[in-house]
């Protein structure tokens, strides 16, 4: 399936773009996002292990399932404040 | 109320929005732009956000304050885009009945935000470089620190 992430903030930086279209087989999780995104980016793969990874609005673990409808962003650790 | 905003905070409105007959204390905190960081002189800083998710953490931050504390009123707002020294990045103010748990609340907030809600800012140093701010993250080499 095609699986479209955005980017936010160095993660997007580095990547150039703030949104990328991952191809993904199913059934696929957020750890798959993740090795996906290292692949396709190369400049993101040092970060890959401390990127969080958001499905809607909520924080996701790596086993969560994705589908294609999904809302998936990801980004480094926040620093709001 | 919660809100995000590219436009100065009316750091006054705020705090009179949660004053009330039912409160003793009104705590308010205030973020505002540094300009030393570990000795590199910063000239403003570029915060953004991932606007929908940064909503719904700071409602879900605020409504475990309410559980936790006996909150009469709160209100929560994080400004965006680009920010000169000085400048009030965020805004919490929250009142109680009592003192000591409006600053307890207020401290709660403030600290989860900073944990949780999905708000970047970038440094302009006055060397003309910039830098994401990714707490964990050795900025220099974009490597992952060990820990």
């Amino acid at each position: 399936m095609k699986l479209a992430v955005q980017l936010y903030a160095r993660a997007r930086d580095l990547a150039g773009l703030d949104k990328i279209e991952l191809e993904l087989t199913e059934p696929a999780c957020v750890g798959d996002v993740r090795t996906a995104l290292a692949d396709r980016i190369p400049e993101l793969a040092p970060l890959t292990r401390r990127l969080l990874i958001a499905v809607g609005t909520d924080y996701a673990d790596d086993s969560l399932t994705v589908a294609a409808d999904d809302t998936v962003v990801c980004f480094p650790p926040v620093s709001g404040g | 109320m919660i809100r995000l905003t590219h436009e100065p905070i009316d750091t006054h409105q705020l705090t009179e929005s949660v004053r009330d007959h039912a409160a003793g204390a009104v705590v308010l905190f205030l973020g505002t732009v540094r300009e030393l960081t570990e000795g590199r002189r910063t000239l403003a800083l570029d915060y953004e956000a991932y606007p929908e998710m940064a909503m719904a953490k700071l409602t879900e931050i605020a409504e475990t304050a309410c559980e936790k504390w006996p909150i009469t009123a709160y209100g929560i707002i994080h400004r965006l885009g680009h920010l000169d020294l000085g400048d009030v990045s965020v805004a919490v103010a929250v009142s109680c009945p009592h003192r000591v748990e409006a600053f307890e609340a207020g401290r709660f907030l403030i600290d989860t935000l900073k944990e949780i809600v999905p708000i970047w800012k970038k440094e302009n140093f006055d060397d003309g470089t910039t830098e994401w701010v990714h707490p964990g993250l050795d900025a220099s080499t974009d490597t992952p620190v060990s820990n």
